[in-house]
């Protein structure tokens, strides 16, 4: 999910790295850069090592080297320098994980897509969507019958549900994106409630999909992206309440796929506006200069 | 003539590289598309069934015969716990079971269907020879099995436990197993008692196969509920898996040493079997050559095992041989040699639903080496997309000695506009404490989950593809397929399906091969080797071909062949001969044979 930065028309990729963590403590700046991917790379093996959560290592290799080839070449032919590889290494591995398939072609495919995005579809000089939410949504719209997300995976047990809570709090507490997260969740969980009471399901089934590690990682690392979310903190909380809201009229539609569909359509409108806002104001866009984890892996 | 500044080559270059990366992202977009049309894989046959020109452009047709065979059973489903109300098409959504067995000795195919709604009664269809069948199971005493207080059928698998040459019994159940010593075809006799098995249990899945090479046939059962549940009588709700994809609070597993006095020792600790995943399907074969039968077993909600028996002992190597690795659904558990290189591949079904869970079922192929390793090659070959499959039978459908593959799906089939994917979807990604309460779940209410599906009959170009032609050849119902079986059962050297449905109608369907296919099968008795001689391997060699198949005591999902074996040899075969390796490790060899007969072989003592 990474993308060239947000400066005007012509990003300067060489110093996003400082720019995306400049939020965070000093002590190890030199390594901040490799924290979001050290994080999810200790996700992944736990994940994979405890319960087996990947269809296979090649696959995700497969999904990180697609990610950070195109990553290179792209940023080279747009940025006229070598981009900085973590962003495109936690897209590739967010693809390994969040995506499914029996096939090889479609993680390559799906890093392909997303990182493609990143320069394709930009809007003054800016990416618009969350790279790998969007190479995902693409894939499950245009490949259906060979790819699935989000669903039937991975423990589903209490130990995991911890590891991920806990990694993901530490990283997005470092980011200052917390606040994020924490809206959504309560968001999440206040609308389970009405949507409960609407369906006349049990409660616990509308909670289900957020206690399943799977969707632990939507909340940490993708609905957090600085690039492809508003700049205040304020915004950021309406976007992340926006994202739930979105989610709760498509689930009542029976979208399986409703958090990733929801910040497909909102994180772009969202931008748009602010874009518009900015305008209005006569104000130059400025890249988002708060750092996330997400800023590293888009 | 304008002359282009030098300000301005570098914003043409820019704009020029990003009307390129635009082109290359739109054909990135366009590639699932230019995939799906263009792909060699799961290459599906959509004429609509014409027998005749089935028949000459796949060799076959087959026509749904069972009304004019004598046969209109339809299968009840069990209605468990009212607790479970909500849920009761999912948690009853199993039962419907088929097994070949020629109870009586008399050369003729018969067939026996289980039911499984409390009072409901199995049924023993025995061949009248003419193409009819008539239902002896009340006369047998193999009918009123699923009465209150005892649970109902699941499945039923055949095997000569006493060796006296006539095939018993054991009926697999959620509720009290039951073993029936077969009175040389005149009756049964109801020997559960007598015979050492647990009172209890909540199995889908049962396997006669000698392990210990001793010349008797032992017992294999796979729990899937925990055996300390009465499906009736629930102490709570608490009775669903604890996870979709690494569930082990199933029931447990069970090998029954068969002590050759009519009484049967639980073995399984003993032998290195202990495992509560939720078993579905399982199958008995020596996979390595060893001599030794290995056991495979199909998990739902979790990975496939693969027991390698060393003749007293079994390791547990379903990861370090490959087919243990990522967490599916086994639903089926079928060997046969797909490549014709005298190796058995091992086919599971699992879930394939476009848009929401693409597990892909798996062919497991051994792999060249010294070590027994395996790479699943069902998308290669085109066998993986089967909806949400169950149970599956490798056979030579039109005799042109490749094995084909007929698969049998469709979950639950009830409102056609209601799909209850999204409510399965989002409980079943949750925690466990949420899972595993069955109050948790939102109410089927009518809905279909992965219902109404079209069936495939792969059939197999000998070349490395499949192709599905079960539209063109006549394979049209959508009913709830859950067993299948492939038999003889006219006696005509062709391979006859017989489809269990859940909720549905027991279908045979009869097929006609083209007559310029050659065939051969053999029957098997076993003197040394249990008499059933299930495990005795035939390979048979013809026109520089190879293939290798196995006598079973169940396989598939819930199911169990005719015993006989059958060879489909194509055009004008040249037969060099057929070597018996029997489960004593007595080898035989037959030549001079010649095709489209029936031979009977004895284990030479």
């Amino acid at each position: 999910m990474s993308q060239p930065t947000a400066q005007a028309n012509q990003p300067q990729p060489d110093t996003r790295a400082k720019q995306h963590f400049r939020g965070w403590t000093p002590l190890p700046s030199r390594l901040n850069p490799y924290l979001p991917p050290i994080f999810i790379t200790l996700i992944l093996l736990i994940g994979n090592l405890s319960f087996g959560i990947l269809e296979s290592y090649s696959k995700t290799l497969l999904a990180i080297v697609t990610a950070i080839t195109f990553e290179l070449v792209l940023g080279r032919i747009f940025l006229h320098k070598w981009p900085h590889p973590a962003s495109a290494y936690i897209t590739g591995i967010s693809v390994g994980i969040l995506l499914r398939s029996p096939a090889f072609w479609p993680y390559a495919l799906c890093s392909a897509l997303s990182i493609t995005s990143k320069y394709a579809l930009r809007v003054q000089g800016r990416h618009i969507w969350n790279p790998s939410n969007f190479g995902i949504c693409a894939m499950l719209i245009l490949a259906s019958q060979a790819v699935a997300s989000l669903s039937i995976q991975w423990g589903n047990n209490f130990a995991s549900l911890v590891v991920i809570w806990v990694l993901g709090t530490v990283i997005v507490l470092r980011a200052k994106r917390f606040h994020i997260t924490l809206t959504y969740v309560v968001s999440f969980i206040a609308l389970s409630f009405l949507r409960a009471h609407i369906t006349g399901d049990p409660w616990q089934a509308e909670i289900a999909p957020i206690t399943g590690p799977m969707y632990q990682l939507f909340i940490f690392f993708m609905i957090t992206d600085p690039k492809t979310t508003v700049r205040s903190r304020m915004g950021q909380c309406g976007v992340a309440v926006a994202i739930a809201v979105v989610e709760f009229f498509l689930r009542l539609n029976s979208s399986i796929y409703a958090p990733l569909y929801a910040l497909f359509w909102v994180g772009p409108l969202a931008l748009f506006i602010e874009m518009w806002i900015d305008s209005h104001r006569g104000r130059s866009i400025a890249s988002a200069t708060v750092p996330s984890p997400e800023g590293l892996r888009s | 003539m304008k002359l282009s500044t030098p300000a301005a080559a570098p914003a043409r270059s820019g704009v020029v590289a990003r009307i390129l990366v635009t082109i290359f992202f739109a054909g990135l977009l366009a590639t699932p598309y230019l995939m799906r049309r263009f792909s060699t894989g799961g290459r599906t046959a959509s004429a609509q069934p014409d027998s005749q020109a089935a028949l000459a452009r796949y060799g076959f047709y087959l026509q749904e015969v069972s009304h004019t065979a004598g046969i209109d059973f339809v299968h009840q489903a069990p209605t468990l716990d009212p607790k479970l109300a909500a849920i009761m098409p999912e948690v009853s959504s199993m039962g419907a079971a088929v097994s070949i067995v020629d109870f009586d000795r008399d050369g003729w195919p018969d067939i026996y269907v289980t039911n499984s709604a409390i009072g409901s009664k199995n049924h023993l269809y025995h061949n009248n020879h003419d193409g009819t069948f008539t239902d002896l199971a009340e006369q047998m005493g193999v009918a009123d099995v699923n009465r209150d207080g005892t649970g109902v059928s699941m499945g039923a698998v055949w095997g000569d436990y006493d060796n006296d040459g006539y095939e018993d019994l054991f009926l697999v159940k959620w509720g009290r197993p039951e073993l029936f010593h077969n009175d040389h075809g005149h009756g049964f006799t109801r020997v559960t008692d007598q015979s050492g098995l647990p009172t209890w249990f909540n199995a889908n899945t049962a396997v006669w196969f000698d392990y210990d090479g001793d010349g008797l046939l032992d017992l294999f059962v796979g729990g899937y509920y925990p055996e300390g549940l009465d499906l009736w009588h629930l102490p709570s709700t608490r009775m669903m898996p604890e996870s979709f994809e690494y569930a082990k609070n199933g029931g447990r597993k069970y090998l029954f040493h068969n002590l050759g006095n009519g009484h049967f020792e639980e073995v399984s600790a003993k032998v290195g079997i202990d495992s509560r995943r939720w078993a579905l399907a399982a199958a008995a074969a020596d996979l390595r050559g060893t001599g030794h039968p290995d056991l495979f077993v199909a998990n739902d909600y979790g990975v496939s095992e693969l027991y390698l028996n060393d003749g007293k002992h079994f390791h547990e190597a379903g990861a370090e041989t490959g087919i243990g690795f990522a967490p599916k659904s086994g639903m089926n558990a079928s060997v046969g040699d797909v490549f014709n290189q005298g190796k058995l591949d091992i086919y599971v079904s699992n879930i394939s639903e476009e848009g929401v869970l693409i597990q892909g079922n798996n062919l497991w192929v051994p792999k060249d080496g010294p070590t027994l390793k395996y790479e699943n090659l069902a998308r290669d070959l085109g066998v993986e997309l089967g909806g949400w499959s169950f149970g599956a039978q490798f056979g030579d459908l039109n005799n042109d000695g490749n094995l084909d593959i007929y698969l049998e799906n469709g979950y639950i089939s009830l409102d056609r506009k209601r799909s209850y994917w999204y409510d399965f979807a989002k409980v079943a990604g949750g925690n466990s404490s949420i899972i595993g309460d069955a109050a948790n779940w939102p109410a089927f209410d009518g809905r279909s989950l992965s219902g109404y599906q079209q069936k495939h009959v792969w059939l197999n170009d000998g070349a490395g593809k499949f192709i599905d032609v079960a539209q063109a050849v006549g394979a049209t119902d959508t009913y709830d397929g859950r067993s299948v079986v492939l038999a003889d059962l006219w006696n005509r050297g062709v391979l006859d399906a017989v489809v269990a449905n859940q909720r549905g109608p027991l279908l045979i369907y009869r097929n006609t091969v083209t007559p310029e296919n050659d065939w051969i099968e053999f029957s098997l008795e076993g003197t040394k080797s249990n008499r059933s001689a299930i495990g005795a391997q035939l390979t048979l060699f013809w026109d520089g071909k190879q293939q290798v198949q196995q006598v079973s005591g169940g396989n598939g999902f819930a199911s169990e062949n005719d015993r006989r074996i059958h060879f489909g040899l194509g055009k004008k075969p040249q037969i060099d001969k057929v070597v018996i390796r029997w489960p004593s490790g007595a080898v035989q060899t037959l030549e001079n044979l010649t095709p489209d007969r029936l031979y009977t072989v004895k284990e030479r003592s």
